[in-house]
């Protein structure tokens, strides 16, 4: 029965989190049948304060295939990164 | 407290063995679909409920222990007891036939459940009053949630409107047992702790119509009514349950995790 249900991405906001994280997937006919499957699947150790759910047909995901020309370019440009400043003893830890 | 010290404890402790054994024996009906259901989604959702259900029993048994102050603790009331003397409704030992058979169980119950709830946070006992306010909680998502499938299978195709419809004709006639007062209701009511059974029941009418209109399912109306469950007097089915419930502990007595 559940192969003939949508397949749904769950993300939880958690206690202390300020962002929805990813949590897995499952099945449910419709969105409101999402949240609630979520609530029982997801939170069932009071991991959550709010659940999105969100198609998965309805994400666009990069392709593993082009890794190479989306990534690799950003790879020899470490002047990116915030690594070439002095910072001062008196900030102390960053 | 006022009420606990002037009622009749062995009024008061049967009263709490009604309210804990429908909470105890509904919540083991409901683990029985554990890797069974038909949907995964679905088993989990069900293993919840049966939990909710059984952490209920745990707390309205302990305190019928307590009142009853005969030295047994919830777990000899769950385990010790023979069918007789359970006193859970007829209707939450009705066998789960299928899934429309448990979930249109689940809504008469739980329809009523939620307002035997409400009213009881209002008690004159602080112990029942805090036991109400936690599992009314828990019970108005069980309620949620048996109402929208039963609007979705009532309203669904024609197999599982015909399915919700035979559910609704074979649990009709365990449905009245919930509303009927008797002596032991009478006293808790005289004493503030809970509410007539009778009193429930525009409440409970009101959402099984609205459901049911919903879902498309004919109201069944009036019909002969079962009872007894709260006296004790119960179906053959109980008698099955209890024996794979109590097995372990008739069998290996005492015996601990």
């Amino acid at each position: 029965m559940s192969s003939e249900w949508p397949l749904w991405e769950v993300f939880i906001r958690g206690q202390h989190g300020l962002n929805h994280r990813h949590v897995g997937s499952l099945h449910a006919p419709d969105a409101e049948m999402a949240i609630r499957n979520a609530r029982d699947v997801y939170t069932r150790r009071n991991e959550g304060v709010s659940i999105w759910v969100v198609r998965s047909n309805d994400i666009t995901a990069s392709s593993p295939s082009e890794k190479g020309p989306l990534f690799e370019p950003a790879n020899s440009k470490v002047y990116r990164h915030p690594t070439f400043f002095d910072i001062p003893d008196e900030v102390g830890h960053m | 407290m006022a009420g606990a010290e002037t009622i009749d404890r062995t009024a008061f402790a049967e009263w709490l063995q009604r309210v804990g054994d429908n909470a105890l024996i509904l919540g083991h009906r409901v683990s029985e679909w554990c890797g069974h259901a038909p949907a995964l989604e679905e088993d989990i959702a069900l293993a919840n409920q049966a939990l909710d259900l059984i952490g209920q029993c745990q707390l309205w048994l302990g305190l019928a222990a307590e009142v009853e102050d005969k030295g047994r603790s919830a777990d000899d009331l769950a385990f010790l007891r023979d069918a007789g003397a359970f006193r859970n409704l007829l209707l939450v030992e009705r066998p789960n036939g299928d899934f429309a058979q448990t979930l249109m169980r689940q809504f008469l119950f739980d329809a009523y459940h939620v307002e035997l709830l409400r009213a009881l946070k209002g008690s004159t006992d602080n112990r029942v009053a805090e036991i109400a306010a936690k599992a009314e909680k828990e019970v108005a998502y069980h309620l949620e949630r048996s109402a929208d499938l039963v609007i979705r299978l009532g309203d669904g195709s024609a197999e599982s409107h015909a399915r919700m419809e035979q559910a609704l004709k074979s649990l009709w006639p365990y449905s009245g047992e919930m509303f009927i007062d008797d002596a032991t209701d009478q006293a808790m009511a005289d004493a503030g702790i809970a509410p007539l059974p009778s009193t429930l029941r525009a409440a409970w009418d009101e959402t099984v119509a609205a459901v049911l209109t919903e879902a498309t399912l004919a109201h069944p109306g009036q019909a002969w009514q079962h009872k007894g469950g709260k006296q004790g007097v119960h179906s053959e089915h109980l008698g099955f349950l209890l024996a794979e419930m109590q097995f372990l502990q008739r069998a290996y007595p005492g015996a601990v995790w």
